[in-house]
């Protein structure tokens, strides 16, 4: 159907023109949203970590931040998500290598926790605190319960569905 | 702490007890049972397993806190909320079809739920009661 093939290839055209002249990257979300967010992710990622968690774009840390929860997985944030070494060293190269850049990549949150970047609070900074601890929600850690589309590193605000 | 040795030893246990030694990991629930089972020495119960499974163990997870009493259906992790496939093997037919991975989560979701690895006793009579878990 070359009429749609057009049609969607010139919005691509005028979105990446506008986010450029914005002077940003076309993954860039306009209030510094998470930036690596579509990094295609690794498949041991996906069924090493994304089991127990959502997928967490390697963007949302600092590469010294991931090199320290790979080193500690038999403890991690109170679990044992340990890895044989070798599956452990593939993780760390490809997380080390998507890593945040740019000013997030300047400073390791406190615990190495994502949910307690500086960014993080900046951009939650609507919800209220009795919203974290609904039980549909449970912790801050719970993108997708909001992010409906956490699962596919889409974290647009216009997908967020704050669940009752 | 990763123990790499006990753990390829215990793999290689597992896969010759099972015959799997040329079908790498590959494995029926029934065969990882087995190899348990063998490895223990004593008869799994379906009954013990169910038990082991659904109280907790000195700290503050059981089994039963991710995967449900009754784990025929999706759980939810209890610490991230993230949905977690059923585990009997009747219900969801992915399940305790390899020995490593297996091997994985049940070292570390021991690690978890009892504060050390389970014995192969403990494995097999969970199992064996999974198994018991039908349509």
């Amino acid at each position: 159907m070359p009429n749609d093939r057009s049609r969607s290839s010139s919005l691509a055209t005028w979105t990446l023109a506008f986010a450029a002249g914005m002077g940003m990257g076309p993954w860039v979300w306009a209030d510094d949203g998470p930036r690596a967010a579509q990094v295609p992710l690794l498949p041991s990622y996906k069924t090493e970590c994304a089991a127990c968690h959502v997928a967490y774009p390697p963007g949302m840390l600092p590469a010294s931040s991931w090199q320290r929860l790979v080193t500690h997985l038999p403890n991690h944030f109170g679990t044992d998500a340990s890895l044989d070494p070798a599956a452990a060293k593939e993780l760390a190269t490809w997380l080390g290598a998507n890593a945040a850049t740019g000013r997030r990549a300047v400073e390791s949150p406190p615990d190495d926790r994502i949910t307690r970047s500086a960014w993080f609070t900046r951009q939650h900074d609507e919800v209220p605190a009795a919203t974290w601890k609904r039980a549909s929600i449970k912790s801050a850690s719970n993108c997708a319960a909001c992010h409906t589309g956490a699962d596919r590193g889409d974290f647009n605000e216009h997908t967020v569905r704050i669940p009752r | 702490m990763n123990h790499p040795l006990f753990l390829r030893s215990t793999l290689a246990a597992l896969a010759c007890a099972a015959g799997l030694a040329h079908a790498a990991f590959a494995a029926s629930p029934a065969d990882l049972l087995s190899a348990y089972g063998a490895q223990a020495g004593a008869a799994p119960q379906a009954a013990r397993g169910q038990q082991f499974f659904n109280v907790t163990h000195g700290r503050e997870w059981s089994c039963a806190s991710c995967h449900g009493a009754v784990p025929v259906q999706a759980g939810r992790h209890a610490g991230t909320g993230k949905p977690i496939a059923a585990m009997a093997p009747a219900f969801n037919h992915e399940r305790l079809t390899d020995a490593a991975k297996t091997e994985k989560w049940f070292r570390r979701n021991c690690n978890d739920v009892v504060g050390r690895e389970c014995t192969a006793a403990e494995k097999a009579d969970v199992l064996s009661w999974l198994l018991t878990l039908k349509p």
